[in-house]
C-alpha cells in the first residue's frame, strides 16, 4: 500500500511540475465556465444542472490528455524498466497511476466549487444534486482515468493514446444519444452502456446503485486491461 | 548465490536466449559478453524479474523468480542499458523516489543519499533535472539509482557504453570496489572492460553460452600461440619470408602492409607456447635489413572473442 501512495504521490506531483497541470485545468475552466454562464442568467434558475450536463463531453477530452503520459512515456523513455525492477508489484504501479489521475481530476473540480458558492448568493440553491453531481464527476473522471490508462498502456506513442483514449471516452458518453443506429432488441443493453446516462441520474441526486456500479465495473475492466496489455508486453 | 537453469526466451518465432544454464558465486564479478543481439541484455531482463522467461528456472539465494518476485527484486540493484531515467525529475526528487521504494526510511534515506553522491560524484547535479544531463552524468545517476539500498546483486547492462575514457575509468573503478563484497553482474561488448574488472566471463552468441570459465584460464588458453609482429626497411616481403620460414617453429608469415619506399610490416605466427624472439632476431641480423618494430603479441581475449563467435 506504501508503493501504491508513493507511486501516485510522484505522478501527481509530475503533473504540478510540468506545465500540464496548469495549462489542463485553466483549459478546463474557461471551457465548463464560458458554456455554463453564457446561459445561465437566461435560464434564471439556481442549479448547476447545465455545468453537469457538459461535463461529460468535456471530461472526454480533457482526462484522456491527463492520462495519456502515464504509461506511453514510461514505455517510451524505458524508465518503465527501471521502475518494474524495483521492489515494486505491477498492481502497485498500476493503482498507483490510477489514483494519481483520479486525483488530478478532483484537483480540476475544486476550484469549481467556486460556482455553486456564487449561485447559493444570489438564489436558492438545492445542495443535493451539487453533492450528487460532484460525486457522480468524481465517478465518471475514475472511469475515464482507467479508460485512458487502458489507451496509454497500448503504445509508446501519446498522441496516439491520446486519441484512442478519447474516442472510447466519447463513444461511451455519446452512445446512448446514437440509439436510432441500433436494432430495437439490443436498445436496452446499449443504452444502459452510456456513461452520460449514468451520470446524469447521479447528477439528478439520485444515488443509485446500478450506476455506482456501473462506473465500477468501467473502472475495473479498463484497469483489467491495462493490466493484460502490459503483462502481455512483457 | 544465483543459478540459472535452462533458460530460454522466444520473442514469436526468434529465440533470443537458448537453454541457458549458468551459476554464480556470492562476491564474485561476472562478466556477460557477445556481439550485438547475442541475447545479453534479455538474459539479463529476465533475470532482474522484467521479462518473463519462456521456459527456464532462476533462483536467486532460496528464492523461486516465479514465487518470490518481490523479495528477489529486494536483493537487486539493476541499471538498465543507456539509464533511462524520468526525464523531468531534479536527480535528487529522483533519488528521494527511488529510496522511497526501496523502503529506506527518512533518516536513513538522507544519509544514503549523501554517500552515493560522494561514490557516483552527482554533488553538482543534485538540482539539475535529468534531460539536463549528458550520458555520462545519466549514467551515474543510474548507478546510484541501482546501488540504493546497498544490494546484494548488482546487475549492470553496458555500464560504460557512451561515456568518456575518464568516466569509464572511474565506473570501472567504482564496481570493482563494489564487487569486493557484492555479488555484480555486468553484460558489455567491450572486452577491455571484461579483462579490466571481472573475475569470470560468460560469453554468449546467437542465445547460446559458447564459453563460461575463469579469466586467467581464459587467458591461458589464448595465450598459447602468439605472433611475432615486425616493422622493416629495405627489404622486400619474398626474402623476409625465405629467411623467416627456415626458422624452425615458425608456423606463417602474413603481410600486413608493403610500401614502396616505406617500412614492410609483417606478422609472424609461432607455434604454440614456444618463443621464438631470439632466432628470429638473429636471423635477421645476418642481414642488412633496418629493423624498426619488434614486439610479440599474445592472444588476447579479443581473439577468442572472435573465433568463438564469428561466423563460419
Amino acid at each position: 500500500m506504501q508503493q501504491v501512495i508513493r507511486i501516485c504521490s510522484k505522478e501527481f506531483k509530475d503533473y504540478f511540475i510540468s506545465p500540464i497541470a496548469y495549462i489542463v485545468i485553466s483549459i478546463f475552466l474557461l471551457v465548463t465556465g464560458w458554456f455554463f454562464f453564457t446561459t445561465f442568467f437566461y435560464y434564471n434558475q439556481a442549479d448547476l444542472r447545465n455545468f453537469f450536463n457538459l461535463l461529460p463531453i468535456t471530461f472526454s477530452f480533457m482526462i484522456p490528455a491527463v492520462t495519456m503520459r502515464l504509461f506511453s512515456e514510461e514505455l517510451n523513455v524505458g524508465s518503465y524498466e527501471m521502475l518494474l525492477t524495483l521492489p515494486v508489484t505491477f498492481k502497485d504501479i498500476l493503482v498507483g497511476k490510477f489514483l494519481a489521475g483520479v486525483l488530478f481530476v478532483a484537483a480540476a473540480l475544486v476550484p469549481t466549487f467556486a460556482y455553486p458558492i456564487f449561485i447559493a448568493f444570489m438564489g436558492q440553491l438545492e445542495w443535493g444534486p451539487v453533492a450528487g453531481g460532484y460525486l457522480g464527476a468524481l465517478l465518471l473522471g475514475a472511469s475515464f482515468v482507467a479508460v485512458g490508462l487502458f489507451a496509454s498502456s497500448l503504445t509508446r506513442n501519446q498522441i496516439i493514446a491520446f486519441i484512442v483514449g478519447m474516442a472510447i471516452c466519447f463513444t461511451l458518453t455519446l452512445i446512448d444519444k446514437m440509439l436510432f443506429f441500433f436494432p430495437r432488441s439490443l436498445l436496452g443493453v446499449v443504452g444502459y452502456l452510456g456513461a452520460d446516462f449514468h451520470f446524469q441520474n447521479i447528477a439528478r441526486g439520485i444515488i443509485d446503485s446500478r450506476d455506482i456500479v456501473y462506473f465500477l465495473s468501467v473502472v475495473f475492466i479498463g484497469l483489467y486491461g491495462t493490466h493484460i496489455v502490459m503483462q502481455e508486453k512483457n | 548465490m544465483i543459478h540459472i537453469e535452462n533458460l530460454t526466451k522466444y520473442y514469436n518465432d526468434f529465440c533470443a536466449v537458448d537453454q541457458i544454464s549458468f551459476d554464480i558465486k556470492k562476491g564474485e564479478i561476472l562478466g556477460l559478453l557477445g556481439p550485438n543481439g547475442a541475447g545479453k541484455t534479455t538474459t539479463l531482463r529476465m533475470l532482474t524479474g522484467y521479462f518473463m522467461p519462456t521456459s527456464g528456472t532462476i533462483s536467486v539465494k532460496d528464492y523461486q523468480l516465479d514465487d518470490n518476485l518481490l523479495e528477489i527484486k529486494k536483493l537487486m540493484g539493476y541499471l538498465p542499458e543507456s539509464a533511462p531515467l524520468y526525464h523531468s525529475m531534479l536527480v535528487y526528487d529522483y533519488l528521494d523516489y527511488v529510496a522511497g521504494l526501496r523502503g529506506l526510511d527518512k533518516n536513513k534515506k538522507i544519509s544514503r543519499i549523501r554517500q552515493l553522491v560522494d561514490l557516483c560524484g552527482l554533488d553538482e547535479i543534485m538540482h539539475r533535472t535529468i534531460s539536463e544531463l549528458s550520458k555520462g552524468l545519466k549514467q551515474r545517476v543510474g548507478l546510484a539509482h541501482a546501488m540504493m539500498d546497498d544490494p546484494e546483486i548488482l546487475i549492470l547492462d553496458e555500464p560504460t557504453s557512451g561515456l568518456d575514457p575518464n568516466q569509464i575509468a572511474e565506473i570501472r573503478e567504482i564496481i570493482r570496489h563494489i564487487g569486493e563484497e557484492k555479488t555484480v553482474i555486468l553484460s558489455t561488448h567491450i572486452l577491455s572492460e571484461v579483462e579490466a574488472t571481472c573475475d569470470r566471463v560468460v560469453i554468449i552468441d546467437k542465445g547460446k553460452i559458447v564459453a563460461n570459465d575463469r579469466m586467467e584460464i581464459l587467458k591461458q588458453f589464448a595465450g598459447q600461440s602468439h605472433f611475432i609482429h615486425l616493422d622493416i626497411l629495405r627489404a622486400t616481403f619474398q626474402d623476409v619470408n625465405d629467411k623467416l620460414r627456415a626458422i624452425d617453429g615458425v608456423v606463417g608469415i602474413e603481410k600486413i602492409i608493403e610500401k614502396p619506399n616505406g617500412p614492410l610490416s609483417v606478422q609472424v605466427a609461432c607455434k604454440s607456447a614456444s618463443d621464438l624472439r631470439e632466432s628470429v632476431y638473429h636471423a635477421i641480423k645476418q642481414t642488412d635489413w633496418v629493423l624498426i618494430e619488434f614486439h610479440q603479441e599474445t592472444k588476447t581475449l579479443e581473439t577468442i572473442f572472435r573465433e568463438l563467435t564469428e561466423e563460419d
